[in-house]
């Protein structure tokens, strides 16, 4: 093979691997990245079934409700006049309290019921916080 | 005192820096190879004072002096000495003034021990070294002083983020950072060689052992990392495609292209702008790092306070930088002769394949990592790419990177072919023909990337070692033997990370004292509950005692503990080790009928996921000790001839 040929294989490898691997990212990304919604985004817009969200918003006072079982919980998160109820099997971050900000991974159910893997809490005021607006912190939410 | 001369020391280390630079921008413009003495004195002297200045520093944490408001913010005298010392680097400035130390210290050990570099190259290194010196001083003085001082001095400091508190803080970060700005040398000697067009074999061969060294440096200290926040963080995870993850992955990436790359170049003499390329986005990607760690754009335990200037001068340095070096590159590349010719059916062709798939997973983490924030900075809209996205995309390019994995090394240089190589691959491909029966029989439901991740695992492990195959195994070369360890940890740890994800058994479950419950192989009882105390927290301390069929119970004590300074609840897993895997519970929250919640995990096999990492660490240590007495013995050989 002369050399031309191949440093024009070897750039057409190269440009095919950075286009395929491009294709592969946004392909992901559009249907993998979860998107942060308030309980007044879910009433406007309902996501497509079985896609990743972040619920974000206050744990409405006197909401959380512990089941049986001892290890699922039930809570509405709100905003504003907006509530959204939340169900979630695991052990939540010692920062998760009624009137507090949470943020919710998971799905929205066909019943309106928001079932969370995964539940952040709002950093704690009084440790030295990343000073970010709405930002979250993954104290130990233990839910896979 | 001693503040004071910390940050002296650290004024005069960037005037040395400046002095570096500057002579040696003159010595290579006016051609004078014999300034190469004064340059390297000036490169020694300087790493010397900054290692100095960072000692002051740790002098400082060490006393609990609190008139120094770093100490005063992150401390407290009340700790452990261990993480006082530790903690001098779990902050901001301290970290950067880690960063800094060994940018100067990895400056002083090329200037001492670099001596088959072309002299006007490595002026040229060294001042490029200290180019990327400058700028890290002037961030650090101008924004991120850590000596400054606080009048008045506070009674007694606000106390260590607990989750730093662990003997994990004195390793993972000072290992991370070797390896991370160890690369530094890596991306100076690509410019050194750029300046004065020497882009050559012995170029490759100068450059490999530093390359070699900071990526044995960056595996372990990911690995460290990873067990770390395994243990730590209670969640029972090894890898969570967080950010601050994925910036000490992105460098060990290029890097890991990079040391493949470099042996094309200083053996085949081949790839020769590529490697030159790689060399810069290796470092570029860790100062892309450093940049989403302490810019504060991130929320996690790895970002302290920030304020907003700081973010917007580390981006500044990074533009100038990497735009810099790119701008260098597209100037001279045209002036690198081309280097040999390989056929595509070669170890050459496999380790091209290697270096597009490792850039391939590179892209793949970067663009995740980065496209939430330019949303964020765009629209307003925040949103999260996590384990979903990086799965699907990068574990699929992963194993068909395992795949080359297995065929490179069997295949030889410049030429070789198809049909000889399927017949040297008969072992692996018998290997994986085995483990999918045996697979198929045992779990036929664990899921796609597990099954491959099994599969494949034992096609590497096989295929490592057919290398060795029909040697002589002491008269094998130790860089051989390197590569074949350095493989070999590949298998182990793909088969660890398989074997956790296929067969993981999880129970959440709210106990009271007294009962027992199945976790895997185990019968775990909860025994008892009491209250415990350490040297700055209190806990709530269960007994659990897990009992395997017949044999002697295991007694875990995992703990919810409640710490002092600053006021924070922080779990303590408690993780017992045997043979084929580990049994990781942790004590949750009382319910309100009285239970306790627990949560435990029976994960087969995980450990090899860190074994495996300490042995492609090894691997890479055997190679750079192998190739140090190779090029003794060939010096030797020159010197008699």
């Amino acid at each position: 093979m002369k050399p031309k040929h191949q440093r024009l294989t070897l750039a057409v490898a190269a440009l095919a691997t950075v286009i395929g691997a491009g294709l592969l990212a946004v392909s992901a990304l559009s249907d993998r990245a979860a998107y942060f919604y308030s309980p007044a985004d879910l009433a406007k817009a309902k996501p497509a079934p079985d896609a990743a969200i972040r619920l974000g918003g206050m744990v409405a006072d006197k909401s959380i409700v512990h089941e049986a079982d001892g290890v699922t919980i039930r809570f509405v998160v709100e905003d504003g006049a907006f509530k959204t109820p939340v169900q979630f099997k695991g052990i939540v971050p010692d920062l998760f309290k009624e009137k507090s900000g949470v943020v919710a991974e998971g799905k929205l159910g066909a019943d309106g019921v928001f079932v969370a893997t995964n539940i952040l809490a709002k950093h704690d005021e009084n440790y030295k916080p990343p000073q970010m607006a709405g930002s979250e912190h993954k104290t130990e939410s233990l839910a896979r | 005192m001693i503040a004071e001369a910390g940050l002296g020391l650290l004024w005069i280390a960037a005037a040395l820096a400046i002095m570096q630079l500057g002579l040696g921008w003159v010595a290579v413009a006016r051609g004078r190879d014999e300034q190469i003495s004064g340059v390297r004195a000036i490169a020694v002297a300087q790493g010397i004072l900054v290692t100095l200045s960072f000692l002051a520093l740790i002098l400082l944490f060490l006393r609990s002096d609190m008139s120094v408001a770093l100490v005063a913010a992150n401390s407290h005298s009340a700790k452990p000495w261990l993480y006082k010392f530790a903690g001098t680097w779990g902050n901001h400035e301290g970290s950067m003034l880690l960063w800094v130390t060994i940018l100067g210290a990895a400056g002083s050990a090329v200037a001492l021990f670099e001596r088959s570099l072309k002299a006007s190259t490595l002026i040229a290194t060294l001042a490029a070294q200290a180019a990327l010196s400058i700028g890290f001083y002037a961030f650090l003085l101008f924004s991120s002083n850590p000596f400054t001082r606080l009048v008045p001095a506070p009674a007694d400091g606000q106390g260590l983020n607990p989750l730093l508190q662990d003997p994990g803080l004195a390793f993972h970060p000072p290992t991370l950072y070797f390896g991370y700005v160890g690369m530094s040398v890596a991306f100076s000697f690509a410019v050194g060689a750029l300046v004065t067009r020497d882009v050559d074999p012995a170029f490759a061969r100068a450059m490999r052992p530093w390359v070699l060294g900071a990526w044995i440096f960056l595996t372990l200290g990911i690995t460290a990392g990873s067990y770390w926040a395994y243990y730590e963080l209670g969640w029972g995870g090894w890898w969570f495609w967080d950010p601050v993850e994925n910036a000490s992955l992105m460098p060990w990436l290029a890097t890991t292209a990079l040391l493949h790359s470099v042996t094309v170049l200083a053996t085949r003499d081949g790839l020769r702008a590529w490697t030159v390329m790689l060399a810069v986005v290796a470092f570029s990607m860790s100062m892309v790092g450093t940049f989403l760690v302490r810019s504060g754009i991130l929320t996690s335990v790895h970002s302290f306070a920030v304020d907003p200037t700081r973010g917007s001068f580390l981006l500044a340095l990074l533009a100038i930088y990497i735009g810099g070096a790119m701008t260098l590159f597209a100037l001279r590349i045209g002036t690198v002769r081309e280097g040999s010719q390989f056929d595509l059916v070669s170890r050459e062709g496999a380790l091209v394949v290697n270096n597009l798939l490792l850039s391939a997973i590179l892209g793949i983490v970067f663009v995740g990592t980065l496209y939430p924030l330019g949303v964020e900075a765009v629209t307003g809209e925040k949103l999260s790419v996590g384990p979903p996205y990086f799965n699907a995309t990068a574990g699929p390019i992963t194993l068909f990177l395992v795949l080359v994995m297995i065929a490179g090394p069997l295949m030889r240089w410049r030429r070789d072919r198809l049909a000889v190589v399927v017949q040297r691959l008969a072992i692996p491909i018998l290997a994986i023909a085995v483990a999918l029966l045996v697979l198929v029989l045992v779990s036929p439901d664990i899921g796609i990337l597990p099954f491959m991740g099994l599969l494949l695992a034992g096609g590497v492990a096989l295929g490592s070692l057919a290398p060795l195959w029909g040697r002589n195994l002491r008269r094998t070369p130790l860089f051989t033997w390197g590569m074949v360890v350095a493989h070999f940890g590949v298998a182990v740890s793909l088969a660890g990370m398989a074997s956790e994800t296929g067969f993981i058994k999880e129970v959440l479950i709210a106990s009271n004292v007294g009962e027992s419950h199945r976790v895997g192989p185990y019968d775990v009882k909860f025994a008892g509950l009491d209250p415990v105390a350490g040297p700055n927290w209190t806990a709530l301390e269960a007994t659990l005692e897990a009992r395997r069929g017949n044999g002697e119970p295991l007694i875990l004590k995992p703990q919810s503990r409640m710490f002092s300074n600053p006021p924070t609840e922080t779990n303590e897993a408690a993780i017992r080790t045997v043979l084929d895997g580990q049994l990781y519970l942790v004590l949750g929250k009382q319910e309100p009928s009285g239970r306790w919640q627990l949560r435990m995990w029976w994960k087969p096999f995980v450990t090899l996921i860190w074994l495996g990492g300490g042995m492609i660490a090894f691997g890479g240590f055997l190679a750079l000790v192998g190739r140090f007495r190779r090029d003794r013995l060939s010096g030797r050989g020159r010197a008699i001839a």
